[in-house]
């Protein structure tokens, strides 16, 4: 909403600065956005004057002499070209030293005196195009004859806007009427009324047209007025001046009436060319489903029973509080006008105008539900204007059809439930000064409690509290204590899982990792690549009906396109070694819980948002220097960051060979806490790496700490550190390429007297044969209570040496 | 002077000369052995005691001793005296540059949203309040219609929202929660009063981006209920998350605003801790940053979960973390943070 204060100052006395009235309203809730001046570069030297005489130009015949009369006995002569120029007008006159624009190029520069064509000129009759109003050029701009004499021109054209964001509560800020009702109230002023009354000349309304309500349901009230002999054409200048202040285009003196009346008082009316509507007879009815209607923009519009028609006994005339029709329409062959003021369901034309995208100054006001007692009032100040300013002649009264007559709005208050809500106690007399500045009568019913009358333009206030914001509002917020929070601490409430995500977070970080936010949409293409297709057509993702674009359209059941595409970003710009992860939830359908664990759903009913845990490594290590090196970072890399990980929740992860959608067969593990599948971890498939621009290797692991969540967190109990020394052992077995390490591993450290057993060496070559390896393991025998001799270490290795031939088919190697 | 003296005197002479022209750790083994060791020179004098008078021998016998330990004591002086000279001429050679840059470690960090978001929860857990998370996905439900949002309510294009493709039970749809305020109407439908929750996560706004404007986004949604909260405390909270965030000079400012779900409503701002209000460009010269909407719950909401709103009244309060963010780590595109470049977000 823009307001013009110029126009507010018609009803209300503006007694502070455009900044503090700004400041004030802001507070109270009527935020102003911006401070927007008219002609506010207009200096004191541009003053209005009055053309005193015009005289011929003794050197050229288009040009005249004009006396320039700007008060206090003060005359100018300058030159002048304007052929608009006459005697009596009032004028905008500069002075040399005033900054004016060029009329030919437009640029600003200071007036001088100057002598043209052998006579002196001092000064200058200006057009609006030498004022920066506008282009035109053609001749002087003339302004009101009421235009006061030598004031100063920024003092009666210029004007303050404020532009406004008024909440979808408060519709009477949606007028400058309401406007100046607040500023009354926030600054101790009276507000001035329009006037109501005019001339009632065309004799009675009855028989002149009828309105009937059949659907009383989504109309309260329906008034009607009749204005017959109207001059159509263009509105007058004050009108035209308003409308375009509040950014409203001017059409003619009918229909600007109408939004005039909108602007001042925020209730929308429709002008009907009363010849147009046949029988004059108005009916409000729904909508037929399939009914076809042409509305004033020219479109043919398909009905429906939800939607609310103003009709006659042809058919439709409007989509009320929407959108007038094309038939019905002002034009300038109208002579007689039938003005409807009515007051519809606010839901209803919301949900008319949004299915018809046509929403409206209109419909925007209505559907905040105006109260029917505005109708009357707009109904009646419009008639007026009709009268006074399209020249018509109106019929005495009006037609009123008001089946859904509410009653004044009470409400009682009691002091204590003001002061425990605000925390502060306003004296009664503050109480009911504040409310009766606003419209309201409070009365103070001893012992304890208002009983507050609310006005018509509030129906938003319909409970105590809602009082009591007014109160507080105006009081302002800045009257309230703060206080710190008292009394007992509710029970804490545990969230284990978000405590583990919030661990991990803090472990890959710690590891080395940088987190990443991802959005949680992304395309379906971006999915296919990274999950089965199967999966995805038993499992569709979720799909948003208006994303914010289509690269976000479905809602993630996975991760891992997200991730690579933010891995292959960063990797566009980087060769050192990238390594990102996420924490964030994916999107599954509810019975894919059922066909992964076999329980039952139960209510859920929403998506199963689950979370999980995503890394990613690519790129090069780095060298000394920081700088990319020569190695490339490799499946280890990223499972020594989820290691990393693992470690700090406790828990002692299983890696298994596994086959994995879009990972390198061969190079993919699942992780198995306790038996059970957590996660993923494995090089991408370097079809998949490069549908997602990533040119390198590069390795991801994939948890969910759903599943995870069982098993983290467990504390460890501490082992004693042995007193005894340990014999250190070196192994080199050789064994079948396929047979993993980790395996051979657990069987040795599950051997009698073996502390520990390390990998220290993999190879395959030329000595050893052909589909083996040689896997070299540094061992640790110790005992917890006795110092080992040769003897038993010997035998301990034969035994396990045994148990891996048989196990392993385990050779020792160079045996 | 005796003979004697004489010999001992010559021998002391001899080896304290010695001593002085060792350099280095053998020439002292060396003296060691030719001046102290078990067939040296001091030994050899001690020796020839034999062949003296008693008288004599008990004095050439003390001086030796004498001798001896003086001798042992300068060795120990002079190899101290070489140690260190060793040490200063290692140190000298030894000098590294320090301004080197360090081997190059893994470095890994947290989000700027992620701590900033975690910073706001540590404020408000030491207030006592519980972090609790609710589902992205919801239904229109709870995250309009029971905080008194009903559907063609005109306070809905306060947020713009994305909608999934389908419905619950074919009817009730579902949307991506455009705030976190749907778990207010969540929690209080599992615990009643007192209640002091905060609820972080993502939400999401069908909305087209700028500057300060992202679709997804980070909310914290607080929610406070009790015998006897009133805006007092509402403001003494916030205050307080302010201080915490900022510092404690900042100075916070509530203007009456609307949110169906609370009365009296509130905009929050904090006072500018870039130019201490005065007006900079961080608070467009108003110097004063929106942080939060607020307000008392609306008394509909807590009898509809019942709670007796004449009992007990509450607050609420909620805001979007990314902006904060910006504020604190003086990035000015909100959009910089979902675009997840490691130059930018490896700098915090």
């Amino acid at each position: 909403m823009r307001v013009s204060l110029k126009w507010l100052s018609e009803y209300v006395d503006l007694r502070l600065s455009p900044e503090d009235l700004a400041r004030r309203l802001t507070q109270a809730g009527l935020a102003v956005d911006a401070i927007v001046r008219t002609g506010g570069a207009w200096g004191a030297d541009i003053r209005v004057g009055e053309v005193a005489a015009v005289d011929p130009h003794p050197n050229a015949d288009r040009l005249r002499l004009a006396t320039v009369d700007v008060g206090a006995a003060e005359r100018h002569r300058v030159v002048c070209g304007a052929p608009n120029l006459a005697v009596g007008q009032k004028v905008a006159f500069a002075t040399v030293g005033a900054r004016v624009r060029d009329g030919h190029t437009g640029k600003e520069s200071v007036l001088k005196p100057a002598v043209i064509r052998g006579v002196e000129s001092a000064g200058m009759v200006l057009s609006e195009r030498e004022l920066g109003l506008s282009e035109d050029h053609e001749g002087i701009l003339v302004l009101p004859p009421d235009a006061p004499l030598g004031k100063p021109l920024a003092d009666v054209l210029g004007d303050v806007i404020f532009e406004l964001s008024v909440t979808p509560n408060r519709p009477d800020w949606l007028s400058v009427l309401g406007i100046a009702r607040e500023v009354a109230a926030l600054t101790g002023a009276t507000v001035r009324e329009p006037s109501l009354a005019y001339e009632a000349a065309g004799g009675p309304m009855k028989g002149r047209a009828a309105v009937e309500i059949k659907a009383p349901d989504l109309c309260r009230r329906y008034i009607a007025t009749v204005v017959k002999g109207v001059k159509l054409g263009p509105s007058p200048q004050w009108v035209q001046e308003r409308l375009v202040a509040l950014g409203q285009r001017p059409i003619n003196n009918v229909v600007d009436v109408t939004n005039y009346v909108m602007l001042e008082l925020g209730q929308p009316l429709h002008a009907f060319d009363y010849d147009h509507v046949a029988g004059h007879h108005i009916i409000v009815r729904r909508g037929e489903d399939g009914e076809r209607f042409t509305t004033l923009d020219n479109e043919e519009r398909v009905l429906t029973r939800d939607m609310l028609v103003i009709a006659d006994e042809r058919g439709p005339v409007a989509l009320a509080g929407v959108i007038g029709g094309l038939e019905s329409e002002v034009t300038d062959r109208t002579v007689n006008v039938l003005l409807e003021a009515a007051t519809f369901l606010g839901p209803n034309i919301r949900r008319t105008s949004t299915a018809l995208r046509s929403r409206s100054e209109a419909s925007s006001r209505f559907e905040k539900g105006l109260p029917p007692e505005l109708a009357l009032v707009a109904s009646q100040r419009a008639t007026k204007l009709l009268v006074e300013v399209c020249g018509g002649t109106a019929y005495e009264g009006c037609i009123d059809i008001y089946p859904g007559k509410a009653r004044e709005q009470r409400v009682e208050v009691t002091r204590e439930r003001m002061a425990r809500l605000l925390g502060i106690d306003p004296p009664t007399s503050k109480v009911r000064g504040v409310l009766t500045s606003l419209g309201f009568s409070a009365r103070w019913v001893p012992p304890d409690r208002y009983v507050v009358r609310v006005p018509y333009w509030r129906p938003d206030v319909r409970i105590a509290d809602d009082v009591a914001e007014e109160v507080a509002r105006v009081i302002g917020y800045d009257e309230i204590p703060a206080k710190l929070l008292e009394g007992a601490i509710p029970a804490l409430i545990e969230q284990p899982l978000r405590e583990l995500r919030e661990r991990v977070r803090d472990l890959l970080a710690e590891a080395g990792m940088q987190e990443v936010i991802t959005y949680s949409m992304t395309t379906l293409e971006a999915l296919e690549r990274v999950l089965p297709k199967e999966d995805l057509a038993i499992y569709p993702p979720y799909r948003v009906v208006n994303p914010i674009s289509a690269d976000h359209e479905y809602l993630r059941p996975t991760l891992r396109a997200s991730m690579l595409q933010t891995l292959a970003s960063n990797l566009r710009y980087q060769d050192g070694e990238v390594a990102l992860f996420e924490t964030a939830r994916t999107y599954q359908r509810p019975d894919e819980r059922i066909a992964q664990s076999g329980r039952p759903v139960g209510e859920e009913v929403l998506p199963l948002e689950t979370e999980h845990a995503i890394g990613a490594v690519s790129g090069r290590r780095l060298d000394r220097w920081g700088r990319p090196g020569e190695e490339p970072t490799d499946f280890y890399d990223a499972k020594a960051y989820l290691d990393d990980l693992l470690r700090g929740l406790g828990v002692s992860a299983e890696y298994a060979p596994a086959d994995e959608f879009g990972m390198v067969p061969g190079r993919a593990a699942e992780v198995r806490v306790d038996g059970e599948r957590v996660g993923v971890i494995g090089q991408v498939h370097p079809d998949v790496a490069e549908a997602f621009d990533v040119e390198q290797e590069a390795f991801l692991f994939d948890l969910s700490l759903d599943a995870l969540l069982p098993h983290a967190g467990a504390a460890r109990k501490a082992r004693p550190v042995s007193r005894f020394p340990g014999v250190e052992q070196d192994l080199a077995l050789i064994v079948d390429r396929d047979t993993p390490a980790g395996a051979v591993r657990a069987a040795i450290e599950s051997a009698a007297l073996v502390r520990e057993a390390r990998v220290f060496d993999v190879y395959t070559g030329d000595q050893v044969p052909a589909g083996k390896k040689s896997l070299a393991f540094s061992l640790l025998y110790q005992s917890d209570d006795h110092t080992l001799t040769d003897d038993e270490v010997a035998r301990a290795q034969r035994k396990l040496l045994e148990r891996l031939r048989r196990e392993f088919a385990a050779e020792l190697r160079g045996a | 002077m005796s003979v004697a003296d004489e010999t001992v005197q010559q021998l002391r002479a001899a080896a304290l000369a010695a001593l002085a022209a060792a350099g280095d750790q053998r020439a002292l083994d060396a003296w060691r052995i030719e001046y102290l060791g078990r067939k040296g020179r001091l030994t050899g004098v001690l020796r020839g005691l034999a062949a003296l008078s008693i008288d004599e021998r008990k004095a050439l016998g003390a001086a030796a001793n004498a001798l001896k330990e003086e001798l042992e004591s300068a060795f120990e002086t002079r190899s101290e005296e070489l140690r260190r000279a060793a040490l200063a001429t290692a140190i000298e050679t030894g000098k590294i540059d320090v301004t080197l840059p360090a081997r190059p470690h893994r470095r890994g960090g947290l989000h700027p949203v992620t701590r900033t978001l975690r910073r706001i929860l540590d404020a408000f857990r030491t207030m006592g309040f519980s972090i609790v998370e609710g589902p992205e996905v919801e239904l229109d439900y709870y995250n309009f219609e029971a905080l008194r949002i009903p559907s063609d309510h005109p306070a809905r294009d306060m947020w713009d929202t994305m909608w999934i493709d389908e419905q619950v039970d074919g009817r009730r749809p579902l949307l991506l929660r455009t705030h976190t305020s749907p778990m207010q109407i969540r929690f209080m439908e599992q615990h009643k009063p007192p209640i002091r929750v905060v609820v972080p996560g993502r939400a999401y706004r069908f909305e087209a981006t700028d500057v300060t404007h992202e679709w997804m986004m980070t909310q914290v949604e607080i929610l406070a209920i009790d015998e006897g909260l009133s805006m007092a405390h509402l403001k003494g909270t916030l205050l307080e998350l302010m201080h915490r965030l900022f510092g404690g000079e900042r100075k916070i400012r509530l203007q009456c605003s609307y949110f169906p779900f609370v009365e009296p409503g509130a905009e929050v701002a904090v006072d500018c801790f870039v130019c201490n209000g005065a007006g900079c460009s961080a608070c467009h010269h108003t110097g004063w940053i929106e942080m939060m909407g607020a307000g008392m719950v609306h008394p509909e909401i807590l009898d509809n979960m019942g709670i007796d709103s004449n009992r007990y009244t509450g607050f609420a309060a909620g805001m979007g973390v990314e902006r904060l963010a910006m504020q604190l780590y003086g990035v000015d595109d909100i959009r910089t943070w979902y675009q997840n470049d490691l130059r930018v977000l490896q700098q915090f």
